[in-house]
């Protein structure tokens, strides 16, 4: 066990050097000189090359490169070109109100999907099961930025019962846990959720409907176990792998959310992303992506972990 | 048949009938076992350990042993499908890979059927084309080798004009496994591996096919080396019989010698647990009992002795070699020689001979 | 027949002429043409398509001419059948013209990735051993994005643009194609047919012409069919957030992300450009779930 851990640690390092690696070279990717958005187009040459060494830009690339991951460790990720701000503060400031989100999100999309995964596995091929497949399909193949507008148009712009944008009174940084601000996430997390919705009810449904398939079921409904005994065995056997898909989808939802933010008006990462991106402020795209990405393997791994604890039989594979 | 381009002094016999077809020596082969820290350093599996038999010319020679004893992996390792570690393989008193005998030629006079018939079989190809596909990788023209893979179809028994252009998956087992043997003779191997070539078939359908490679072999010279779990088709089939546990030779010798009076412990423990239909010859023996230990870190001294009713002391110091009780017949079991230190072992050179 | 001696051999097969035997592809057609769902999403593709090839034709209006006198009808005003968008250009026209750069840039990341990627896979797959892994670690990385996070990333850092997009689309695709590929290809290579034709002396070349990639391409082709839907929705977010086509084209991402703000003045106007990604979307990944069944042949 220890050392099934151990492997899996150590096999996420080169991942993470690569991750790093991959986000560093985002600016070095981008066309043109990195500095044209801060420097006035008169700027003399003496100018440019003062900004040049203080932003560490005149250093050969393995050179930026060691440098940018030393003061990465740090938790120091460079100022913003835009703001001038530390990166770090802006993102985990961004972060927060995306974890807000995400996880109200996924904890919707889990109860909603598993629910339905669950009914459609126990009854497979029913009329329930049809429909349920039938919104998981739908689910999967929505474009969630359009339906989060048609929950505007909906539920904001014609019945008027929710927000449409924002994060309500006193933006991100007065947030509290009233109804003021909630109903700022109620359009936002339900649009979201729909992306794990459909992807969990797929997995509870075909994890639900083997497990039932399996001889020791049969066995145990042939000891004379009904109803609730099955389901608790069902339940029993489904819940690590459906937790296990549930947190990887909080992770994809971390790093997917930047279209469903840019609709709503949600001061989360997405919203720090389209800004960077539109004021080509790399230091900022490129401290969100890292912080991101990081989250999303650590995620993995801390997924793998909990289910290996959970299902013993994981660590074979 | 006798229309071929493959040169026929590839398929000459060259040391006479005397020689071996193929002489095994000190053969290993071992794979390495993911675990530990970093995915390595858990150990090596010994699937074939240090494994010496020849196949004559013309026999059949029986390979049994239970799931794990290297049966299979002696058979890729014969068919160049896995590079032995260590050991000596001779065709016809050619080194396999030597200058005289490069591996490709070696190869066109080797071939195998496979147990499953249906992942032996591409399955997006028609059964004509499988069986032509090894003439043409040799440079036997495309309208040849189809000529060649028609005849063939019927030889096995499949009409071609019904067979030829089905796919895999329109065909019964048994029906696959025939076309499996034609491709195998698609080469005019001197030597086929059936490498439990049988074992998935039903009953009948395995009785039809067997007779069919006992015609094959008679009518195109062939030699076997026949691979099986079923000890009563080896008994059918073969010439003579080689028992293997955990990756060595335990027993070899004549098919009737073997089954008649079983030298090693294993075979005969193997040979108890045949059913058998005459309820006078039931067995009061006790069977072999459980599974064979890990070949991963192999018993000392004879691998048997873990399971083995007369193990001694000595058993689990010496490792027994192997014995020539007659020219053929050989066993591994330190009962047999004389002086081994085992209280059953004939105390004179004279009295082995029983 | 002359094994028949030991009992037909030929016994249990019903009769059929050989012009009946079927090639793989043939059944997997049939399987599908029974599929009304499928055939159905593919009908839907089809017009769409058409309507792209077509629209210089079908088009009632120009789709860039803009008028500030006729903006935002709604839906059903005469000459205007899905009314027109904020600068008062025909939407029912944009939409049709929007089909081309929406389909071009829904397919031709996944048709690349497929290339890329399904070669990545298989040679992978099929050289086994370091050569493997290194290539599926490599890999890995970029694995390790979520996928909207890596196409926005690198559409971000490279700049918007139409070429851009597609570049960065290609790029996120390509991870998710070559995993399958060498997981299909890994299984395939170790199939006794594959060690069979090892055996019959046949080389790396011709074992993977003939015996590995018309056993791996079926599947990884179906596997990036499924991606298409992903890709179209992914393509046109790219563009909803300006990193894709610019303004003026027609594409339905762009439109949506344009009528934004008209949607407390025509809502339903606005919604128009997303529900046709909706339907586009959604047709792809019936066909392509009707295709996967078709395909799963049963021995």
């Amino acid at each position: 066990m220890l050392a099934y851990l151990a492997r899996r640690v150590l096999y996420t390092l080169p991942i993470l050097l690569g991750v790093s690696l991959v986000c560093f070279a985002l600016v070095h990717i981008a066309p043109g000189d990195p500095l044209s958005s801060v420097l006035p187009p008169d700027a003399s040459a003496d100018l440019q090359r003062q900004l040049r060494t203080l932003y560490g830009f005149d250093r050969s690339y393995p050179e930026q490169f060691a440098i940018w991951i030393g003061r990465a460790l740090q938790g120091d990720l460079g100022a913003s070109i835009a703001s001038g701000r530390p990166v770090a503060t802006e993102v985990m400031r961004a972060v927060v109100n995306t974890l807000r989100l995400a996880v109200l999100a996924t904890a919707i999309g889990f109860f909603l999907g598993g629910l339905f995964g669950f009914v459609a596995g126990y009854f497979r091929n029913s009329v329930v099961d049809k429909l349920a497949s039938m919104l998981a399909v739908l689910g999967v193949s929505v474009p969630h930025y359009w339906l989060g507008m048609v929950l505007v148009i909906v539920f904001s712009s014609q019945l008027g019962w929710l927000p449409a944008t924002g994060a309500g009174p006193g933006g991100s940084s007065d947030w509290a846990w009233d109804w003021a601000h909630v109903q700022h996430m109620v359009l936002p997390a339900v649009t979201m959720s729909v992306i794990p919705m459909g992807i969990v009810a797929r997995t509870v449904r075909a994890l639900v409907a083997d497990i039932l398939s399996q001889d020791f079921i049969t066995g145990l409904k042939a000891k004379g176990l009904t109803g609730f005994g099955v389901f608790r065995h069902v339940v029993k056997n489904a819940a690590p792998t459906a937790l296990a898909v549930m947190g990887l989808q909080l992770g994809y939802l971390l790093g997917g959310s930047i279209l469903i933010e840019t609709v709503f008006s949600w001061p989360g990462t997405g919203f720090l992303l389209n800004s960077a991106i539109f004021q080509r402020d790399l230091p900022l795209l490129q401290g969100t992506i890292l912080v991101l990405a990081l989250f999303f393997v650590v995620l993995n791994v801390v997924v793998d972990v909990i289910q290996s604890l959970l299902d013993p039989r994981v660590q074979r594979s | 048949m006798s229309t071929l381009s493959i040169p026929a002094t590839l398929h000459e016999d060259r040391g006479g009938p005397g020689q071996p077809l193929l002489t095994v020596r000190d053969l290993s082969k071992g794979f390495s076992v993911k675990g530990g820290l970093f995915g390595r350093g858990a150990g090596r599996v010994r699937a074939v350990d240090r494994v010496s038999f020849d196949v004559l010319k013309g026999e059949t020679l029986g390979v049994v042993g239970e799931s794990g004893c290297g049966k299979s992996t002696t058979a890729r390792v014969l068919m160049g499908l896995l590079d032995g570690d260590a050991g000596e393989i001779l065709f016809d008193g050619e080194g396999v890979g030597s200058r005289a005998l490069p591996l490709r030629a070696y190869r066109r006079q080797v071939q195998m059927v496979f147990q499953d018939s249906y992942s032996s079989l591409n399955p997006r190809l028609t059964v004509e084309a499988s069986i032509a596909f090894g003439p043409g990788v040799h440079g036997v023209p495309k309208r040849e080798a189809i000529a060649r893979a028609r005849s063939l179809l019927a030889r096995v028994g499949l009409e071609p004009a019904r067979f030829a252009d089905r796919y895999p998956h329109e065909l019964s087992g048994g029906q696959r496994q025939r076309v499996n043997i034609a491709r195998a003779l698609a080469l005019e191997p001197r030597l086929v591996i059936l490498d439990e070539a049988v074992s998935a078939l039903d009953k009948s359908v395995e009785a039809q096919v067997l007779n069919l490679l006992l015609d094959l072999k008679e009518e195109f010279g062939l030699t076997y080396v026949f691979i099986s779990h079923d000890l009563n088709v080896v008994r059918f089939i073969s010439d003579r019989v080689m028992v293997m546990y955990l990756g060595q030779v335990a027993e070899i010798g004549e098919t009737e010698a073997l089954f008649e009076r079983p030298r090693h412990p294993y075979t005969a423990a193997l040979l108890s647990s045949m059913p058998s239909l005459d309820p006078d010859a039931r067995t009061m023996e006790a069977p072999l009992a459980g599974d064979p230990p890990s070949p991963i870190d192999p018993p000392p001294g004879c691998r048997f002795h873990t399971r083995c009713t007369f193990a001694e002391e000595v058993c689990s110091a010496r490792e027994p070699a192997l014995f020539e009780m007659s020219a053929k017949h050989r066993a591994a079991c330190l009962m047999l020689p004389p002086g081994s230190g085992h209280s059953r072992a004939p105390a004179t050179p004279e009295a082995a001979h029983v | 027949m002359s094994a028949a001696l030991e009992g037909s051999p030929a016994l249990p097969v019903p009769a059929a002429a050989p012009s009946q035997a079927t090639g793989y592809w043939t059944s997997v057609w049939r399987r599908l043409r029974r599929d009304p769902v499928a055939m159905g999403a593919a009908i839907v593709l089809l017009l769409f398509v058409l309507a792209a090839i077509l629209a210089p034709y079908i088009a009632p209006a120009d789709p860039y001419r803009s008028s500030m006198l006729r903006r935002l009808r709604p839906i059903g005003t005469a000459g205007y059948p899905l009314g027109t968008d904020e600068l008062g250009r025909d939407m029912l026209s944009r939409l049709i013209f929007g089909a081309r750069y929406s389909l071009l840039m829904g397919i031709t990341p996944v048709a690349l990735a497929f290339g890329i990627g399904g070669t990545i896979g298989i040679v992978a797959g099929f050289a086994g051993g370091r050569v493997n892994t290194a290539m599926m670690r490599t890999i890995d990385i970029f694995y390790a994005f979520p996928s909207v996070l890596l196409a926005v990333a690198l559409s971000g850092a490279l700049g918007a643009g139409f070429g851009n997009a597609l570049l960065s689309l290609t790029i996120v695709f390509i991870p998710p194609i070559a995993r399958i590929a060498e997981s299909v290809t890994t299984q395939v290579r170790s199939r006794d047919y594959v060690e069979a034709a090892r055996a019959s002396g046949a080389g790396a070349l011709t074992l993977l012409r003939v015996h590995v990639l018309g056993n791996v391409l079926g599947p990884i082709f179906v596997y990036s069919t499924s991606l298409i839907s992903v890709s179209m929705i992914l393509a046109s977010g790219l563009s909803f957030l300006g990193l894709g086509v610019r303004p003026p084209e027609p594409e339905w991402g762009l439109m949506l992300n344009t009528l934004r703000t008209a949607i407390y003045v025509q809502p339903w106007v606005a919604a128009l450009p997303g529900l046709m990604i909706f339907i586009v979307s959604i047709s792809f990944n019936l066909l392509s779930d009707g295709l996967r069944s078709a395909m799963d042949v049963k021995q």
